[in-house]
């Protein structure tokens, strides 16, 4: 049987404990607040953006920009979207599993596997496995900006451009509200109409596919700066996505983290209270005892 | 039939606007070109200019610094970096935001400041434009 000591000292620690959780859901809930109203305000303008791609992509000529080509898919890279700090529950497993599981299955197709990570949880876990990365991005969630997203998107084009690979996908949480994430494979390049952007775009989907776009300015110049806009928009919302969904996970997990330290704190508090009154009464059968012992 | 085109405007910060109107002019870089319901699919640039809509027989105003707009026979869709409704713009701070580029740009100093200063010269009396026009179409 533990000495009351001891069980007193398990009660404070217990207590201690909560009151971290506690004060990490709380400041989880104030960032989430505000990464909620970004990645909200950022939706809207990211997915139109979209669309016009998506649209853009079925009628130009695609061999027109180096961005739009398509090729024969050999090389692909991986960018996996984890956060930079732990004690967000699943957040950072379930992006880890989903990634490696994917890897994987390319894999057995014959094709040739690269990541990019962002976010130090997933880099020390694709490292300390030595997976192959070829790039990656920590410590930006602190402060988030667009130029983050200028800066990732300038170099996924870059390589893209470049040949480093064929194909790219993005990992990611998607933030789905303040308790749910979900995971999130997506194709960034090359662009592709019909698939996934289909679903969102249905509106502008459905007019007929065919018939040209008239551009002013030209084509070419229109392309050349709508296109890496495009892929910056995207990085940027795909990070406040991250973001916001980081948050809300942390939110979960201090929540389930306070009450269970609540749980544990009734429990041990319980118990203490038995064994306290068993001593208690112990000792008074002790006197009561002696007491007799000496009639 | 007449039909209607949905206008959407958004820009980074949120979706500004997302309504059915009947015909729409926009501030096109290589000109101003006016929307009706079954243009033909049609992707600009825009520059700083106004963007206006005319729906139930009002037009409506709004300013645009920069962005993209993609026509299609029913839908317009106007990306901008930065758009406000004339009615969301406080006529008092563009007035003093059009003071503050005009003597930035008396002021003088290198070219690149002189080429932004009269970039926002031009946004500042935009917004102003606009507002103004807002006030009147109200009163």
């Amino acid at each position: 049987m533990p000495s009351l000591q001891s069980l007193r000292r398990k009660i404070a620690a217990f207590k201690n404990t909560q009151k971290i959780t506690k004060a990490m859901k709380m400041v989880a809930a104030a960032k989430l607040k505000r990464s909620q109203d970004r990645i909200l305000a950022a939706r809207p303008y990211a997915h139109k953006m979209r669309g016009v791609l998506s649209n853009l992509s079925q009628r130009v000529n695609r061999t027109s920009h180096p961005l739009l080509q398509k090729r024969e898919g050999k090389r692909i890279e991986i960018l996996v979207v984890t956060s930079d700090r732990g004690l967000c529950g699943g957040f950072n497993g379930n992006i880890v599993r989903k990634s490696a599981e994917f890897v994987r299955q390319c894999e057995t197709q014959g094709l040739t596997v690269n990541l990019s990570i962002i976010g130090r949880k997933g880099r020390d876990y694709f490292r300390r496995r030595s997976w192959p990365i070829r790039q990656e991005w920590t410590g930006i969630f602190d402060k988030l900006s667009f130029e983050h997203a200028i800066d990732i998107g300038g170099d996924l084009t870059e390589n893209f451009v470049k040949g480093t690979f064929d194909e790219l996908y993005v990992v990611y949480n998607e933030f789905k509200s303040a308790i749910q994430q979900r995971v999130i494979v997506e194709k960034l390049f090359p662009i592709d109409a019909a698939t996934e952007f289909g679903a969102l775009q249905s509106g502008t989907q459905g007019a007929a596919v065919g018939g040209s776009y008239l551009y002013e300015p030209d084509e070419g110049e229109l392309l050349n700066v709508l296109v890496p806009k495009h892929f910056q928009i995207q990085a940027y919302r795909i990070l406040l996505e991250s973001a916001a969904a980081e948050h809300g996970a942390r939110m979960a997990a201090m929540d389930g983290a306070t009450r269970n330290a609540g749980q544990l704190i009734k429990k041990v508090t319980l118990y203490y209270n038995k064994t306290r009154q068993a001593a208690i009464t112990k000792e008074l059968m002790d006197i009561v005892g002696g007491a007799e012992a000496l009639k | 039939m007449a039909g209607k085109i949905l206008l959407e405007v958004v820009t980074p910060e949120k979706l500004l606007l997302s309504q059915e109107v009947d015909e729409v002019i926009a501030p096109g870089s290589e000109g101003e070109f006016g929307v009706l319901p079954g243009h033909c699919h049609f992707l600009s640039s825009l520059r700083i200019g106004e963007l206006r809509y005319k729906s139930q027989e009002v037009w409506r105003y709004m300013s645009i610094l920069w962005g993209y707009a993609e026509v299609t026979p029913t839908k317009v869709t106007v990306m901008a970096e930065v758009a406000e409704k004339a009615e969301d713009i406080d006529i008092g701070r563009a007035q003093q935001a059009v003071e503050k580029a005009e003597q930035r740009l008396q002021a003088g100093g290198l070219p690149s400041e002189l080429k932004e200063a009269q970039i926002s010269l031009e946004k500042a009396r935009l917004r102003k434009k606009i507002a103004d026009r807002a006030r009147r179409g109200h009163s």
